[in-house]
């Protein structure tokens, strides 16, 4: 396996969610994440990798064992996430699991940062820049996909019931969708 | 907004999506046997029609995958949209 770059600098300091808030918006922890690419056929044939489920429907999230997810983004792309400090474990087993087979399983952890948005006004606030409907009927929980926040691509997850949204983007696009979430979000602060 | 049908995803914005042009056009199988007329009419003349219009569509900031569409080009209305290398429905139009 390639050797691990070092970490830089957090560019969101992160902070803890708080869903009784009207609005919350958090900067996550860093997380372990990888990009899976593997042909529809063969995910329809092993059905999970390594503890993560690979033959859900498209634009759904699936939960695993120990805080891990996979997230189908396409046909046959995957979002692998996990805690930081089962990188390396992650990308030991899903090799292992996928040996012989085509794929490509890439480290986007540094890529990545995540943001929480949850409150009762959290729909509203992403709706802000984003054109998805994110009503229970149409995004209900397990809901996974790329979308579009104001100029930022985005990764919009809602891993279950509760209603938080993780958005997760690009690390130089950070500060650009933490500003405009909070710019929406004081809309609502008093509310 | 417009609505544009993924054949993957379903019912998005439109500003989700690139546009891509005419669809079903083949590249020739041998391009040395052309003439420069002819491969001219490949790489620049399109149909243009007015009214329904096969063209391709790549879910950008989406699935990322490419399919093709059928829209009117006088209504903007998508008729169909189906998994690139798929058969054109027949719903006129066209050459």
């Amino acid at each position: 396996m390639a050797e691990q770059a070092a970490r830089r600098t957090p560019i969101l300091a992160p902070s803890a969610a708080r869903p009784e808030a009207a609005i919350s918006i958090a900067p996550m922890v860093p997380a372990a994440r990888f990009a899976l690419r593997l042909p529809e056929a063969a995910a329809k044939a092993i059905g999970s990798a390594a503890g993560f489920r690979l033959d859900m429907a498209i634009n759904r999230s699936a939960a695993a064992r120990d805080g891990r997810l996979a997230a189908r983004l396409g046909p046959d792309e995957w979002l692998l996430h996990g805690p930081e400090t089962a990188s390396e474990a992650i990308a030991r087993d899903v090799e292992a699991a996928l040996a012989g087979r085509h794929f490509a399983l890439v480290d986007i952890g540094h890529r990545n940062v995540a943001i929480a948005v949850a409150g009762a006004h959290a729909r509203a606030v992403i709706n802000g820049g984003c054109p998805l409907d994110l009503d229970d009927d149409a995004f209900p929980p397990g809901s996974a996909t790329r979308t579009l926040l104001g100029k930022a691509e985005i990764v919009l997850l809602r891993p279950d019931e509760a209603p938080v949204f993780r958005i997760e983007c690009w690390r130089s696009f950070a500060p650009y969708v933490l500003g405009l979430l909070e710019e929406v979000g004081r809309e609502f602060a008093g509310a | 907004m417009l609505l544009v049908t993924c054949p993957h995803c379903g019912a998005r914005p439109e500003i989700e999506f690139r546009y891509g042009g005419e669809a079903h056009i083949a590249r020739p199988a041998d391009p040395s046997a052309l003439d420069d007329r002819q491969w001219a009419e490949f790489l620049y003349f399109r149909s243009n029609p007015k009214g329904v219009y096969a063209e391709r569509w790549n879910h950008a900031h989406g699935c990322g995958r490419w399919f093709n569409a059928l829209r009117d080009t006088a209504s903007d209305a998508f008729l169909a949209t189906y998994p690139a290398g798929q058969q054109r429905p027949d719903l006129g139009g066209g050459r």
